[in-house]
């Protein structure tokens, strides 16, 4: 069922009636594309917004509710993320905002067939999962990453009320896990699930529930369960779902008898659509080897939250040939980066996590070496994301000689303010590197010790970039003014404890506008710097973030954005909207 | 153009946005633990130095860097590294391969186990009944404080804790919410049982080594409180002033 244009005169010359440019229109793919289109002129901007049944909202206070529901009529599908990014790292205090539940009270109304919803950094609570269960009959897709607000109870909500759910994601969210009996809520006639993601849920699930549940589900193709369910578990599972093509498994330890063992092994074996693996958690080294007949097609493997060793490691990456994404934890070594750059020439995206980032044990994790020897062994490699505690200039400027393609760069030194290890140099050379010869670069996280050098050469070089995140680094004003002045395309600018001022705030008055936002804590902005920007760009949306401790001129959490919305209503008492 | 107050001219006087001495001290690395803070964390080394030193990172300055690449621990900065907190309580239990008491007994030498949750009796002196807290919904000291803030609940006593750089960190228990320590009349201090059977003063020592060595707590008085560390009983000295 649809909203039907009512008297909507098309006083056009165009040849194509308006139902046959929305279809045109509507087979167009990209966002951007979309957007493009709809500026075309007003009749395309008509059947555009007529045609389009997903829409993205990469902050949620940039457009209302209102406002969207009255310009795309026809929506199924609502991608919509809130909270800065920094919020992830405990920098945005709880209770900030982000809320979903004023959507979904307007989504009701205006989107009674909505499909899906994916949220990202949004407060969500079980109510909201509660109404969203109960009113938009037709729900599809729930995907819940880095959000909070709600518990298991919600989540029982879903399963016992979405009668045509087929996705139900939930990701590293704070939620309040209080038991696992949200899973037995799917009703015995319910059939149609294909993504089922409760890996980081914590308590354990009715085995016998999830069992007849996976059995069920005919067309489940992907299963990511939590660390409750056992290698036994997880061999009953593999074989009522063979089909499967991603796959989190539960705890990897767990005593198993040779025949239990070669059972298991079976029945990866007989996963021959398997292109992703994730899980093991508590990797006991000794069952790995059930994994490798399932790795022969395998494109993406997240290790990132098991604490495997270079050997372990290295073995397993021979059975996978085709592997395009890697994310390991840094017990792998430089020895565990060495066997991903001998065995797997298609790599394409590398995620290196630290075991232990708070330095508590003796620590060796990776080092520059390890990330030469996978850019030698991989030259596709185009997304990093890199924690070590020793970098140097020389290495990196290797590593994107081999690698000159890189559209991701996230490098990140774990000691704040840390040089080049071997020169003690700024480390401003190897990010010089890095924009210099990686022309297609668009995300940028830089680390170390830099000086203003370094945002010389971003502001010079990097004119694809689009995403920056900046951390103790710089040395005056000039740095963030360069990359402000020099980088057209840059759209989300974050920034913590780096010594730019108002001067720099100040500079990037008109650019906020054509960014999504931009992020300065525990910089040397004062309020009079922040009240000055918005009364200079009154289209701004100009937040300030105080807390108590610090003193009053100082304008400590910063977070500027454009909005068609006009300042948020919902702020809470600790949100200053200038 | 635009017009600044008096205060905004010195920033915008000079490309080069060096400001007076207050300011470039705040620019601290955010230490949640105490607004005040101007140390860099030096966990590593002994309590006196980090007070006496004070090696403030102005970035930028090479010395400083120095200063901060001989810690070479990321420590307890507010949200560094960069890693959602899902990921981080799962690495906090990585480091529990040497509290074995605090494991689970199926546990080997070499593999890491992701716990569940780590609660730990608290005693608060005075209050016969105890409680108990789950170290493992926390990722910090503060939180920790808040926490058992809100559990033990009375009239405006204070409970002073160290953050991890041994600034003094005082939790108001019940009241009105003053600003850090009330000036003399804090009477409570935060301790621990280690694994080795000392009470030690909560605070010292980076969060993950904390929880891994952590066996129950003790919200005890001041008085009591002595031989707990030269510091401790500096401040204590400090704070009872004669009135």
């Amino acid at each position: 069922m649809e909203c039907k244009r009512k008297n909507e005169k098309s006083k056009s010359n165009s040849t194509f009636p308006d139902e046959v440019l929305e279809l045109v229109l509507g087979m167009l793919k990209s966002r951007k594309d979309k957007s493009t289109v709809s500026l075309v002129c007003k009749e395309w901007y008509n059947a555009e917004r007529w045609s389009r049944r997903s829409v993205f909202i990469g902050n949620c206070y940039s457009v209302s509710p209102e406002i969207l529901t009255r310009r795309f009529p026809n929506i199924r599908s609502v991608t919509l993320k809130g909270k800065p990014r920094f919020a992830d790292f405990n920098l945005v205090p709880a209770n900030w905002g982000a809320d979903i539940h004023s959507w979904l009270v307007v989504f009701a109304v205006k989107y009674p067939w909505l499909e899906e919803l994916r949220l990202k950094r949004m407060t969500v609570t079980d109510e909201s999962l509660e109404f969203l269960a109960l009113k938009f009959p037709n729900f599809k897709a729930l995907s819940l990453l880095s959000c909070d607000g709600f518990s298991t109870d919600g989540l029982a909500k879903i399963a016992a009320n979405c009668k045509n759910l087929t996705e139900l994601d939930i990701q590293e969210n704070g939620i309040e896990d209080k038991s696992g009996n949200w899973l037995s809520c799917f009703p015995e006639s319910f059939t149609s699930l294909e993504v089922l993601n409760f890996a980081n849920l914590h308590y354990e699930v009715n085995f016998d529930a999830l069992e007849k549940l996976v059995s069920r589900c005919k067309s489940l193709k992907t299963l990511k369960v939590n660390k409750s369910v056992t290698l036994k578990q997880l061999q009953r599972l593999l074989v009522h779902a063979p089909q499967l093509g991603e796959l989190g498994t539960g705890s990897f330890s767990q005593e198993l008898t040779p025949q239990q063992c070669s059972e298991l092994g079976s029945a990866f074996k007989n996963c021959r659509n398997l292109h992703t693996l994730s899980g093991l958690w508590v990797a006991t080294a000794q069952y790995l080897p059930v994994l490798y007949s399932a790795c022969t097609n395998l494109t993406f493997l997240n290790f990132s939250y098991a604490p495997l060793d270079s050997d372990d490691l290295a073995k397993l990456l021979v059975h996978c040939p085709k592997l395009q994404r890697l994310w390991v934890v840094d017990s792998v070594e430089d020895k565990g980066l060495e066997a991903v750059g001998s065995h797997c020439p298609l790599l394409e995206e590398l995620r290196v996590f630290p075991a232990d980032p708070f330095d508590e044990g003796i620590v060796h994790g990776v080092t520059e070496s390890g990330f030469i020897a996978v850019s030698q062994g991989c030259p596709r490699l185009h997304y990093v994301l890199y924690f070590c505690r020793q970098m140097t200039n020389a290495a990196v400027a290797t590593v994107v000689q081999n690698c000159p393609d890189f559209t991701h760069f996230r490098l990140c030194i774990m000691h704040p303010g840390q040089p080049d290890y071997l020169t003690q140099d700024p480390m401003d050379e190897a990010f010089g590197a890095v924009v210099k010869t990686c022309t297609k670069l668009q995300r940028l996280a830089v680390s170390g010790y830099l000086t203003d050098l370094t945002f010389e050469y971003i502001g010079k070089y990097a004119k694809n970039l689009e995403t920056l995140s900046v951390a103790f680094a710089g040395k005056s004003d000039w740095g963030m003014r360069c990359v402000l002045d020099g980088c057209p395309k840059l759209r989300k600018l974050e920034v913590r404890d780096c010594p730019f001022g108002n001067v720099a705030l100040l500079s990037g008055s008109r650019k906020y506008e054509s960014m999504r936002s931009l992020w300065m804590s525990d910089c040397k902005v004062t309020m009079n710097g922040v009240r000055l920007l918005a009364k200079e760009m009154p289209r701004l949306n100009v937040e300030v973030i105080k807390e108590e401790r610090y003193e009053t001129h100082q304008a400590r959490k910063v977070y500027v954005y454009r909005s068609v919305a006009g300042p948020r209503r919902d702020a809470p008492p600790f949100v200053l909207t200038l | 153009m635009s017009t600044l107050s008096k205060d905004d001219n010195l920033v915008l006087s000079s490309e080069d946005s060096s400001c007076p001495e207050e300011s470039e001290l705040e620019l601290g690395l955010g230490l949640s633990l105490s607004g005040s803070s101007k140390d860099f964390p030096s966990s590593a080394s002994s309590p006196s130095s980090s007070s006496s030193s004070s090696p403030n990172f102005t970035a930028g300055t090479k010395r400083a860097a120095d200063s901060l690449a001989a810690n070479n621990r990321p420590s307890q900065v507010v949200g560094w590294p960069p890693l959602r907190t899902y990921r981080v309580n799962s690495c906090n239990y990585n480091s529990h391969t040497k509290s074995p008491e605090v494991f689970d007994s199926v546990a080997e030498k070499k593999k890491r186990h992701l716990r569940s949750s780590l609660f730990v009796k608290v005693n608060m002196d005075g209050i016969p009944i105890g409680r108990k807290v789950d170290l493992s919904a926390h990722s910090s000291y503060e939180t920790l404080a808040q926490t058992l803030e809100d559990m033990f609940n009375e009239s405006t006593t204070v409970i002073t804790c160290k953050g991890s750089n041994g600034e003094d960190h005082g939790i108001i228990i019940g009241g009105e919410r003053h600003s850090k320590l009330l000036d003399g009349s804090s009477k409570f201090v935060l301790t621990y049982e280690d694994k080795e059977g000392d009470w030690m003063l909560v605070g010292d020592v980076p969060w993950g080594m904390f929880i891994s060595s952590v066996r129950r707590l003790r919200i005890m008085r001041t008085s009591e409180a002595n031989g707990l560390g030269p510091r401790l009983e500096e401040n204590i000295r400090q704070k009872s002033k004669p009135i």
